[in-house]
């Protein structure tokens, strides 16, 4: 293997319950520490034991947030690991595993290294520890100091069994000195440059960003029920949500968990209703309940590919229109769609605010590939996360759906003032009373509908990259962020840029002029029918000229992008 | 002990019909809650759809008229996140049973600190007269004309099954023991049920208040302590006998949900009192630091 990469390809394959997800993990850390820039994503299937699961991270000496096809090293742990990834190798790759296990597998001209991890994993007492033979071994081969290893076995360990933990460490180290030989005799000959910068980031799959950003926005309720790939949210807030007094509840359905949020956010407090597009299906009765209350409240919408089940553990951008038009009746809404981990820790904590502001839902539209994906980042800026609460104290003869010159109605909640809060989900008059009178009722249709300017007047103006006025533009949304940025770098070409949308809607009002200016308008997303485009073309009268689209479960890579994007701009 | 008039919310163009059960039940619960004291200020009352759902409208105090069938997660959520307000969701024994199903189930597993007041007059009187989920057997609607052929649902043994803290049964020709019903119920720490039998004198013409009379009796020499003895009383009418009315239920050793979950054990303060707390903030983000 040369080194002339920025960065290493590493992938690992085994079936589920094999631990590859620990690895990741274990690695994520390990190398991290070691001072490199590290990336990680899985794709696993919907199931708890057997099928095949893949990691693939990539090791770099400068920032890597991007998934490629490439893979320099794979570790298959088990017959059928090689099949499972096989059109990712090229003649670059190499393989690490036991070679009886995959004769078959191999194409020809692809180096194979025999490794038997199951061997000596066994030798160590149990097969299962072949997990921890790969870290260790990857450990040398990356030069990771020893001691760093162990370190992480012990702490990783920490609480567990004697036995346990000595045998792992043993397995670390059987590892290590595996790959201490390889990477003597010249078999692997990889030379990556730590940057100090590493040590002081974070790194953090995108859901805990999500979480974060929920903490610092001062969520301090979830009621949700577990769905793929939303559950990390309701995870990390049962993990840590305690300390930051968050009431964490497992709601019996979707439907329960909205309007337990919208009870949350009715008593001051501030919810989150966190699913999947099946999940918000449920709740769709509940968020146009929102609309009506005039009620503020956030959505975490994580997407998997649909219709129905569809693929529970796969990625897809394929709910916009759900989120769009969503809820009956007339009413406003936010949709905010973070591309990297800083922007779902931003997009969050901003949802809040905008949603107590503007007495509206605002969505934090992700999807499985941002949830599950790790990569380390500066650490998230908390000078600032003041949380301003936007209820008021309320006086005598309060009327909460009060008519005034701004449009809001001050909100206030019970307990705090001497007037009532009144909310009803019927039509009703200034108190919050039922009401058939219909000039009323045009009013009130009237003002919901209004708030609307207070979100296109807050709304985030798209990202323009690496700078404006190219004639050929990216236009994405969402995850796919960083993917389309590395394209455009290994793409090279000084005509093309790319324009990402964080608010997806409403739009900023700079949308129509900022595209207008390029003479082909190229609309990346990952699902079928270019929902964003079609946005684009109902609310800014915008032309996509042409359409990148992905819809088969899987994230875009950086390699692919390119070769669409040469196609396009032949 | 306050007033009762603190609830009465002024001239309102009333929509249940004359007669109706629901105007017993209105006042009978203002009566209720002025007798334990309880500000308006801190009532909190949550229904979902349908003419019981309605009463909050004609009530001084706060209130979340939500959707129909949802009333109890939006209650669970406000007692927990403001442990000072008194929570009471009140809607039909379509609205609860029916479309909330699923919520009546799983409240009582939580055991939040609320009252869930069903007004149970074994129709959907808002939609104009279809069977609900207690009507009885052989009540003819314009949807079942042969009349309801399905096993009537028993919201008291369902509580009873599920160890609800606090299950009892009343009917509204009967205000004064309705009243006491009800205050114990307030007063009870956890949830509880109190469905109460309200004739709908416009779609129901079989369960009328002299159908109630004659069908139900009151429990005496019954000790709601006793589980099994309470869950025998309420399938008692469908062993062939009458409704009991009373306290069938109280399980005093359940711990009430605020409390299980330990939400105000170092801070008293409702949720929105309270701030993020930056130090710990930083410190969580510092353990991903690797
Ligand atoms: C989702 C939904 N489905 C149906 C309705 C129509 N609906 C309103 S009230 C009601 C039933 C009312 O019966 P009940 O809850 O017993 O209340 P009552 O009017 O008898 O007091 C129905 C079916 C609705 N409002 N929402
Ligand atoms: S329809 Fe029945 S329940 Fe509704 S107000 Fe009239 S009598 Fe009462
Ligand atoms: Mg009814």
């Amino acid at each position: 293997m040369k080194t002339e990469h920025k960065d290493y390809s590493v992938v690992l394959v085994g079936p589920a319950g094999m631990g590859i997800q620990t690895v990741e993990q274990a690695l994520v850390k390990i190398l991290k520490s070691a001072g490199y820039h590290i990336f990680a994503t899985k794709e696993y299937m919907s199931r708890v034991r057997g099928g095949m699961n893949s990691t693939s991270l990539r090791v770099g000496a400068v920032p890597v947030s991007a998934p490629v096809e490439r893979i320099d090293l794979l570790l298959a742990l088990a017959p059928g690991g090689v099949d499972h990834v096989s059109e990712r190798i090229s003649s670059s790759t190499v393989i690490l595993g036991e070679k009886e296990q995959f004769e078959q597998e191999i194409p020809a001209g692809i180096r194979m290294i025999d490794v038997s991890f199951e061997r000596i994993a066994s030798a160590i007492g149990n097969k299962l520890y072949s997990n921890t033979v790969a870290v260790g071994l990857l450990g040398a081969v990356f030069h990771v100091e020893e001691a760093i290893l162990e370190d992480f076995v012990l702490k990783r360990f920490a609480g567990k069994e004697q036995k346990v933990v000595e045998e792992n460490k043993k397995a670390i180290q059987a590892g290590f000195e595996q790959g201490l030989r390889l990477v003597q005799s010249g078999l692997l000959d990889i030379r990556l440059q730590p940057d100090q910068r590493v040590k002081n980031q974070i790194v953090m799959e995108g859901i805990e960003a999500v979480g974060f950003g929920a903490l610092a926005g001062g969520c301090n309720f979830i009621g949700a029920y577990p769905m793929s790939p939303s559950t990390g949210l309701l995870t990390f807030l049962a993990k840590h949500g305690k300390r930051f007094g968050v009431v964490v509840e497992q709601a019996e359905d979707e439907i329960a968990a909205i309007h337990m949020a919208l009870g949350a956010w009715y008593a001051g407090a501030r919810g989150i209703a966190s699913t999947s597009g099946g999940g918000f299906a449920l709740m769709t009765e509940g968020f146009s309940l929102a609309g009506m209350l005039e009620s503020p409240l956030v959505i975490h919408l994580a997407q998997r590919p649909g219709p129905a089940t569809g693929l529970p553990t796969r990625t897809e951008q394929a709910d916009l229109d759900l989120a769009l038009y969503a809820g009956h009746g007339e009413f406003p809404r936010a949709i905010l769609a973070p591309g990297n981990l800083q922007q779902a820790f931003e997009l969050t904590r901003h949802a809040f605010d905008l949603a107590d502001r503007c007495q509206v839902p605002v969505f934090v539209l992700t999807d499985q590939y941002l949830a599950d994906t790790y990569y380390n980042t500066e650490p998230f800026d908390l000078s600032d996360i003041r949380v301003n609460h936007h209820f008021v104290e309320t006086q005598e003869g309060y009327l909460r759906f009060a008519l005034t010159e701004s449009g809001l109605s001050p909100r206030g909640i019970p307990g705090f003032g001497r007037g009532f809060v009144a909310v009803d989900s019927d039509e009703h008059d200034e108190f919050g009373r039922i009401t058939e009178d219909l000039n009323f009722r045009t009013r009130m249709v009237e003002k919901r509908r209004g708030k609307e300017k207070f979100l296109i007047e807050q709304a985030m103006a798209p990202t323009v990259w690496p700078s404006p006025k190219k004639e050929h533009l990216v236009v994405c949304w969402g995850s796919t962020l960083p993917i389309v940025q590395e394209a455009l770098e290994v793409l090279g070409r000084e005509d093309a840029g790319l324009v990402h949308f964080l608010q997806v809607f409403p739009l900023h009002p700079s949308t129509a002029e900022i595209l207008a200016q390029a003479r082909t308008r190229i609309c990346l997303e990952g699902n079928a029918g270019g929902q964003f485009a079609r946005l684009l073309k109902a609310y800014a009268d915008v032309e996509i000229t042409h359409r990148i689209l992905k819809y088969n479960g899987a994230a875009f890579t950086v390699e692919e992008i390119v070769r669409r994007l040469k196609e396009i701009l032949k | 002990m306050l007033d009762e008039k603190v609830f009465y919310p002024g001239k309102l163009d009333i929509a249940w019909c004359p007669g109706c059960g629901n105007y017993g039940i209105l006042r009978v619960l203002q009566k209720a809650l002025a007798e334990l004291g309880i500000e308006p200020h801190n009532l909190v009352m949550v229904s979902g759809i349908g003419q019981a759902a309605k009463l909050p409208h004609y009530f001084n105090c706060h209130y979340f008229n939500g959707l129909h069938g949802r009333a109890l997660p939006a209650a669970f959520a406000i007692s927990a996140v403001n442990p000072n307000l008194t929570v009471i969701a009140e809607s039909g024994d379509g609205d609860m049973y029916g479309e909330g199903g699923n919520h009546f189930l799983h409240t009582i597993r939580r055991n939040p600190n609320i009252t869930n007041i069903v007004h149970n007059n074994m129709v959907y009187g808002l939609t104009k007269g279809q069977a609900s989920p207690t009507s009885r057997r052989g009540f003819k609607t314009p949807v079942q004309p042969a009349g309801v052929i399905n096993e009537p649902f028993n919201p008291l043994a369902v509580a009873i099954a599920l160890d609800a803290s606090f299950v009892a049964r009343t009917f509204i020709g009967e205000a004064e023991r309705t009243k006491e019903i009800l205050k114990h119920a307030i007063r009870h720490p956890g949830y509880a049920l109190v469905d109460i039998l309200q004739p709908c004198v416009t779609f129901n013409k079989v369960n009328t208040y002299q159908w109630f009379k004659e069908n139900t009796y009151w429990l005496e020499d019954h000790n709601p302590l006793d589980r099994r003895a309470a869950f025998s009383r309420a399938i008692e009418e469908s062993e062939g006998g009458k409704l009991p009315l009373g306290i069938f239920y109280i399980n005093p050793n359940k711990v009430p949900y605020n409390q299980a979950a330990g939400l105000y054990e170092t801070d008293a303060r409702p949720l929105f009192q309270r701030s993020v707390d930056r130090e710990k903030l930083k410190e969580l983000l510092q353990s991903y630091l690797g």
